[in-house]
């Protein structure tokens, strides 16, 4: 019976010890999914799900505080990749899969004050001091930071325009 | 022609021919209609810059528009007139979306302007041929449009060994090709020497199906004396005209999967871009027409015509004596792979073969049924694929399960649709598929680039913000010295 007690013991000793040195050095930092999923999203940090940036809505989004369907310029697909992740089932009718936009400026009104291009994240809006500003369309997320904070009003969100080049057939209709 | 040994292909269908209507007749000069109305997106790449104005008066065959970056081909005049508009309009595209277009407004008079002089392209370096060819803006005249400059500078990055002409015009009702290959067999010849020399190749097979034995025939006979020159007769068998599968029928190797027949040390050029690299260096002509099939039961009289690029189709259509009857379907192309016309309206283009104007008798309409898992589609996929698979997936949404199933190696044939008993709309199926796929990945794509950007500038601000504290540390720093001075001095 000793020979037991004594056994255990060392083996409890022995494993609370390994325990406590790998809860030491093999600690993570955060939480690993909030990581994954703030790889997902769009990274604009635009602030349109209501979080402050994007690593706070995927910590939010991977703590199950946040929907799935919370960002906007991910739309429908970014919501489905989401819930796939995570495994769980998102209501996605209610997702309104707007076309993806960007923002266009008005030239007869843009008076080149330079305020939108300062606060563009992705370097989207090519200007100058009282120069004409202009919207680099590739570069745009369409997080419409550069919206409200225009003196004249004058850009506005648009969708991106059709082309020969991304357009493509839609589905087939017929039932089969 | 005999002691070459042809490889088979798998696959493929034999649908009816339907080429007796037009196969005799001779290629005839449409009348030049009073607008033409010229895209300046006729190829794959990036459309061409205008270069003249609004009420410019231009010469036949004088540049309407420069090529934009390295995929693309500039737009000359088809013949002297006025530059009435210079906007968007109607593409011959199924999507009927606008491309920019030019808009001349023909004076009748025809007249030529100078192009470039003529010189021995024998004597010429390649690069200087390949140099003429981008700018006389052809473009692969199969109905592929790429800019055929650049495939005639492959030979820098690739060890080319043969060049193969695409004769083989495997679509139903098209003989634009065929009736070329007849009428003028020696400038295709003379272009094909002139392409060898470019390529620097020595060796040339003319691929052509043998259901068009005069057009073996003068093309034999056109090469006679030229060494290196080999005409082929292959297989009647869709898609033999496919790059791909013709480069495999005739040296017998596949191409890999996503490669380019460059890889197997191959180019293959159509005939009738041939005929226009002659057109260019012998006659310093510029691409500005191109020969076009109208056929299909509802033509009055169906034929081949050179029309001039920018043509209306309903010009067209006018002169082969309009429309006996409403077509079920209006095609720009073959049957098999062409697209449905959005319009008459819609202009001809460098890469338009055909204009088919189909009755219903034509193109039996059924409803599709469910699939029945014969694999019928799977014995005729030139491309060894499971269309029935890739289609469930497809129709399911499941677009990265149809990509695995090889769905981007499908060349969107239509045999599959063919032959399909349940009429299951397969290839329409795919086409959305790989649109659906290449969208997802350009949004991909666009969110990586867009995640540097947004790096880069956080560094950017951090770097500034940084400088900007240095700075102010300065001077305070400064200040400090010039009052510490000032006290100093003052005391």
């Amino acid at each position: 019976m000793i020979a037991a007690i004594f056994s255990l013991a060392i083996l409890g000793l022995f494993l609370g010890t390994s325990l406590g040195v790998a809860s030491r050095y093999l600690r993570v930092e955060g939480n690993p999914l909030a990581d994954e999923i703030e790889a997902m999203l769009p990274g604009s940090q635009c602030g349109q799900c209501g979080f402050p940036g994007c690593g706070p809505a995927a910590s939010a989004v991977a703590n199950n505080e946040a929907p799935v369907t919370l960002c906007p310029p991910g739309g429908k697909s970014l919501a489905g990749e989401l819930a796939a992740k995570l495994g769980v089932e998102a209501d996605l009718s209610d997702v309104e899969d707007k076309a993806p936009q960007m923002a266009t400026i008005n030239e007869a009104l843009c008076i080149g004050c330079t305020k939108c291009f300062k606060r563009c994240p992705t370097d989207a809006i090519l200007g100058g001091p009282k120069q004409i500003h202009a919207v680099i369309s590739d570069a745009c997320t369409g997080c419409e930071k550069c919206v409200d904070i225009c003196p004249t009003e004058c850009v506005s969100m648009k969708p991106i325009p059709v082309t020969l080049q991304n357009w493509h057939w839609p589905k087939p209709t017929l039932a089969a | 022609m005999r002691g070459l040994k042809l490889f088979k292909i798998r696959g493929g269908v034999h649908p009816n021919a339907n080429k007796q209507a037009t196969h005799d007749r001779n290629i005839a000069k449409l009348p030049v209609p009073g607008l033409l109305r010229i895209p300046l997106l006729q190829h794959i790449g990036s459309p061409a810059q205008p270069v003249v104005k609004l009420g410019d008066y231009v010469l036949k065959g004088q540049l309407l528009a420069r090529p934009q970056g390295a995929i693309s081909a500039p737009v000359h005049a088809p013949t002297s007139g006025k530059i009435v508009s210079i906007g968007k309009y109607q593409a011959p595209h199924p999507s009927g979306l606008p491309v920019p277009t030019i808009t001349l407004k023909t004076d009748g008079k025809d007249e030529w302007t100078q192009t470039w002089e003529y010189e021995d392209p024998f004597q010429m370096e390649p690069a200087k041929i390949a140099e003429i060819v981008a700018n006389a803006g052809i473009v692969g005249m199969g109905g592929a449009t790429f800019p055929s400059a650049v495939k005639l500078g492959l030979r820098n990055r690739y060890q080319l060994e043969k060049l193969i002409i695409n004769g083989a015009e495997c679509e139903p009702y098209l003989t634009c090709d065929s009736r070329l290959m007849q009428e003028h067999a020696a400038e295709i010849i003379d272009g094909i020497r002139i392409m060898m020399h470019a390529l620097g190749v020595t060796e040339t097979l003319i691929a052509v199906e043998k259901n068009k034995p005069d057009a073996i025939t003068s093309l034999e006979q056109a090469a006679g004396d030229h060494p290196g020159i080999k005409v082929v007769g292959v297989p009647v068998q869709y898609p033999m005209g496919s790059e791909k599968h013709l480069t495999q029928t005739l040296i017998g190797k596949e191409t890999p999967a996503r490669a380019l027949t460059a890889d197997l040390g191959v180019v293959v050029h159509n005939v009738a871009t041939a005929y226009a690299i002659h057109d260019a260096l012998r006659n310093s002509r510029p691409l500005i027409s191109r020969i076009v099939t109208v056929t299909g039961a509802a033509i009055q009289n169906p034929g081949n015509y050179q029309v001039l690029i920018g043509t209306p189709v309903s010009h067209i259509i006018d002169c082969c004596g309009g429309l006996k009857n409403d077509p079920e379907k209006l095609i720009l192309g073959g049957p098999m792979m062409g697209q449905p016309l959005p319009s008459t309206k819609v202009p001809i283009i460098k890469g338009s073969g055909g204009i088919l104007a189909l009755t219903s008798k034509e193109v039996p309409m059924k409803d599709p049924s469910p699939c029945i898992r014969c694999a019928s589609c799977v014995n005729v996929c030139p491309c060894g694929l499971l269309p029935l698979e890739m289609a469930i997936r497809a129709k399911a949404g499941d677009l990265d399960g149809a990509a695995e199933y090889g769905l981007m190696d499908c060349i969107s044939c239509g045999s599959c649709s063919y032959v399909c008993p349940s009429h299951i709309p397969l290839v329409q199926y795919f086409n959305y598929a790989k649109g659906a796929l290449t969208e997802k990945q350009r949004a991909q794509h666009k969110q990586e680039e867009i995640k540097r950007l947004i790096e880069a500038r956080k560094e950017r601000m951090e770097k500034q913000a940084k400088a900007k504290k240095e700075k102010l540390a300065r001077r305070k720093a400064e200040m400090a010295e010039k009052k510490k001075q000032v006290s100093e001095t003052s005391a």
